[in-house]
């Protein structure tokens, strides 16, 4: 079944556009999926920095709004647009497009992944995506109004209900869909290769944490944008064909009867799109906890503490994360019965997630850290998911999401558990696998100074969101005027603001580090880390077909760290057992 | 074995992050205990409920912070403890795989306490949701549009009178489409305020005409959506007087951020005088 569509062996192209453009080398695609998802996270802050700068200074003039104050429709629309563009285009992309692709199949021992056409297809599937998505800044009727969940009626009855809701509308939902469809390809792949076209000796036992983790996230994406397609599709046809699949008949929008949809209903949609959104929830923060795992041995110089369990863990929240979408629509108007079991089945979520942290916990005890900026990330991802996870406690509870539901409490939740500690895994990985991709050595000490900033900037922007949600603050407000009770904490956002801006600026630091470490940085060993896994016991970065003809033999499992009686403490995966030296 | 990365900087670093991890804890609890903004009056933190049942929510969300806070201070710590222990002295590290018996340890509390919480919040839902209105609950419809709301009283005769859509006419007064012809609904009150007496069983019929909305009053504890095409119930009996906001909690459109209105909470002649008010104002 399995064949490589390139034929019987890689040949190196030698044209500029086979190379790098239409590439179908996977070591190629993951540094493109990884470059479009550094220009959509720098696009996606800067979006979030001039929704900041106008809850502070409402009055201020911006070039880019005309010219003159800001309008509520053109925050909405940028809540809509980073939202957007972060959850799809960086969290989705970078784990698993970008690290996947690069590190799976040579960490797994494979000269490529299953289908090499079709990786290059879910990527330029991807980038065709967010061109769509970024053309919706640009039509008559302006940028989409609707968050990333996108509810009807109000994003499926068009431009009656408000500017937002014409060809941009309709923009988002075509970009979505293209994006399901390039994600149904990657998992596709991610899932063939893992199974298929493991080395002699790797078995599933052995396989590093990373790559179960991209497994995992691999099959929820399988199960979860299938779901989204359909439910995008439905929408887009309500919106331009005249069904009614989730609108209802009867509305009344500003004195006109809508007499042309009747009989749809409203909670479809977002059980439809819960049922994506939960697992896409995991699929962002899966490949986190599988980097952090994978750094936390490797930079403690220990095994992994409990590798069952941790695999144990990730399959236990990828199954239970089907189970659990209803946590989204507690005051939705869904049956309060069925309340019940989404919130004994959302705490139940919870175990896995405390038994990785204290398995991270059990690695990182006794062992002998190194704090590269790499680690450092990876640690700050620990305490991240700790801050960002026990909030979910609250949140969990259809009682207490009575008040706290659409506040920014869930603000503050999500954005420390599935953007923050989504993107130090990230951070981790790039500063982990950056010498495999590109030859060259990031900046350490650029990167600590990015790493502190960062990891100060973060805490300082999101947890005073928890207070503003406890005094009742809804989410998507485009300012605080409309509302007595939120003049008064104008002065969180102030200082919200400040600490926004400060930390968006330290991501500049990051970006000068990667541009100059290109051109000037270090050169890279084939093992500057002393690492176990199959990448590192390739030149870096590696040969077109990996392993430059040899087929690897994997003798252990992924983390054999300071192994009682070795010479050196570490034993990589792919040494024969005979060269292990011995200490004496 | 081999010696320590020059460029890890191990004891310095190890304790910038310990000492970083206990600051931003003690400075997370602090404002947890405080719930007031530092350097100023800011209150950030609920206002008082005025309901037996929103104390109840208080009190599980009490029980919650307790729990998430402790589990917040030793996971925290222990993290920053681990770090300075852990860092690279020169050591060998130690070769442990796991153990089991502290994962089955760690499991077992975790789900007991986690599934117990759940277990106890459900006595809120349920007194919100699983009953409904005491007897004799003064009834309001509720009706969200873009971007006001409506708060209709059936009057003297206790039954709402039907709507029609094509009657819906903001400019001219009957923003809900009052069909004229239905006798039940002459003495409806149509108010863009909510008026209720203290003390009274207050049943609410939550709906929308265009969009999904969500009605809001945090003294209340209560959010529940509005959702066209639905008509969905809550209840509640508010103790205390006063005026209370009512915000809308759902994406419904650029004037989001301005769709409120206002809970008066008032003594029953107050609000016998307010009705009697409204229904002098529709026979005129």
């Amino acid at each position: 079944m399995v064949t490589h569509e390139s034929g019987g062996h890689h040949h190196p192209p030698t044209g500029f556009i086979r190379k790098y453009i239409f590439s179908i080398d996977h070591k190629v695609i993951g540094i493109q999926y990884w470059f479009l998802a550094l220009f959509s996270v720098f696009v996606g802050m800067f979006l979030s920095l001039l929704m900041r700068l106008h809850l502070v200074w409402p009055n201020l003039k911006l070039p880019f709004t005309a010219g003159g104050v800001m309008l509520p429709e053109t925050y909405l629309a940028l809540v809509t647009m980073h939202g957007s563009i972060m959850v799809f285009m960086v969290l989705t992309t970078a784990p698993q497009g970008g690290f996947g692709n690069y590190a799976l199949p040579i960490q797994i021992g494979a000269e490529d992944m299953a289908f090499p056409i079709l990786n290059m297809l879910s990527f330029w599937t991807t980038f065709v995506s967010l061109m769509v998505l970024i053309a919706a800044f640009f039509v008559t009727g302006g940028p989409p109004i609707g968050g990333w969940t996108a509810y009807p009626p109000l994003s499926a009855l068009g431009e009656i209900v408000g500017p937002g809701q014409g060809t941009g509308m309709t923009l988002w939902v075509v970009g979505v869909m293209i994006f399901c469809l390039a994600s149904l390809l990657g998992a596709l792949n991610f899932i063939v290769t893992t199974v298929d076209l493991r080395a002699k000796g790797m078995t599933f036992g052995r396989l590093p944490l990373t790559v179960w983790s991209w497994l995992i996230t691999a099959i929820l994406g399988l199960l979860a944008f299938g779901v989204l397609l359909a439910a995008c599709i439905l929408l887009l046809l309500d919106r331009v064909a005249g069904t009614s699949f989730f609108i209802p008949g009867g509305l009344v929008v500003t004195d006109t009867v809508i007499t042309w949809h009747k009989g749809g209903s409203p909670l479809l949609w977002q059980h439809l799109f819960w049922f994506f959104g939960h697992p896409e929830v995991y699929i962002a923060i899966l490949p986190g906890m599988g980097v952090a795992s994978h750094l936390l041995a490797t930079f403690s110089r220990k095994p992994v503490f409990g590798y069952k369990a941790m695999v144990g863990a990730m399959l236990a929240i990828g199954f239970l994360g089907f189970c659990v979408w209803g946590h989204h629509m507690f005051v939705s108007g869904m049956s309060p019965y069925s309340a019940f079991a989404f919130s004994i089945m959302t705490m139940t979520i919870g175990v896995p997630s405390a038994i990785k942290t204290f398995n991270w916990m059990g690695t990182l005890w006794g062992g002998k850290i190194q704090f590269t900026t790499a680690m450092l990330f990876a640690l700050g991802f620990v305490s991240l998911f700790v801050t960002g996870g026990l909030s979910g406690l609250f949140l969990a509870q259809p009682s207490l999401d009575l008040y706290l539901h659409d506040t920014y409490f869930v603000v503050a939740h999500f954005h420390l558990i599935m953007g923050v500690a989504a993107i130090f895994g990230i951070f981790a990985a790039t500063f982990f696998w950056f010498p495999k991709m590109f030859g060259r050595m990031l900046s350490e000490p650029l990167g600590k100074i990015h790493f502190w900033l960062t990891f100060v900037g973060v805490y300082c922007i999101f947890m005073p969101m928890h207070f503003l949600g406890l005094a009742g603050h809804p989410r998507r407000y485009a300012d605080t005027t409309g509302v007595n009770f939120l003049a008064p904490l104008h002065t969180v956002h102030y200082f919200i603001t400040i600490a926004a801006f400060f930390t968006i600026s330290a991501q500049l630091i990051f970006l000068f580090n990667v541009i100059y470490s290109l051109i000037a940085g270090k050169k890279a060993s084939a093992n500057p880390w002393n690492a176990t896994t199959l990448e590192w016991s390739v030149s870096s970065p590696p040969p077109f077909d990996n392993f430059g003809g040899v087929v690897p033999v994997v003798y252990r499992g992924a983390y054999e760290f300071s192994v009682p009686d070795a010479a050196e403490d570490f034993i990589p995966q792919g040494l024969a057992p005979e060269k292990v030296g011995r200490a004496h | 074995m081999r010696s320590k990365r020059p460029d890890a900087g191990s004891t310095a670093v190890a304790l910038m992050f310990s000492l970083f991890l206990v600051i931003f804890t003690l400075a997370t609890v602090y404002l947890f205990l405080a719930q007031v903004w530092p350097f100023s009056d800011v209150r950030i933190w609920f206002p008082p409920a005025i309901t037996d049942f929103g104390k109840q929510i208080d009190s599980q969300f009490h029980r919650t912070l307790i729990i998430t806070g402790v589990i917040f201070v030793l996971a925290q710590f222990g993290l920053a403890l681990t770090i300075f222990r852990s860092r690279d002295r020169g050591q060998k590290a130690s070769y442990i795989e796991g153990n089991s018996t502290m994962e089955f340890v760690w499991t077992l509390a975790t789900v007991v306490m986690f599934v117990g919480l759940a277990f106890y919040g459900e006595h809120a839902w349920a007194e919100a949701h699983f009953m409904g209105a005491a007897p004799g609950a003064l009834m309001v419809e509720v009706t969200g549009q873009q971007f006001a709301w409506n708060f209709r009283y059936a009057g003297p005769d206790g039954k709402f009178g039907r709507l029609q859509p094509e009657l819906v006419s903001a400019s001219s007064g009957n923003p809900l489409g009052l069909d004229p012809r239905d006798p039940s609904g002459k003495d409806d009150v149509v108010s863009p305020v909510m008026y209720v007496p203290v003390g009274r069983e207050v049943e609410l019929l939550i709906r929308s005409q265009d969009v999904t909305h969500s009605f809001y009053v945090r003294e209340l504890r209560l959010k529940q959506d509005a959702v066209p095409g639905m008509t969905i119930a809550m209840h509640f009996n508010a103790t205390v007087e006063g005026q209370y906001e009512i915000a809308c909690a759902e994406l419904c459109g650029l004037g989001h951020y301005r769709m409120r209105s206002f809970l008066n909470v008032v003594s029953q002649a107050d609000y016998d005088k307010w009705f009697q008010d409204q229904e002098t104002a529709l026979t005129q």
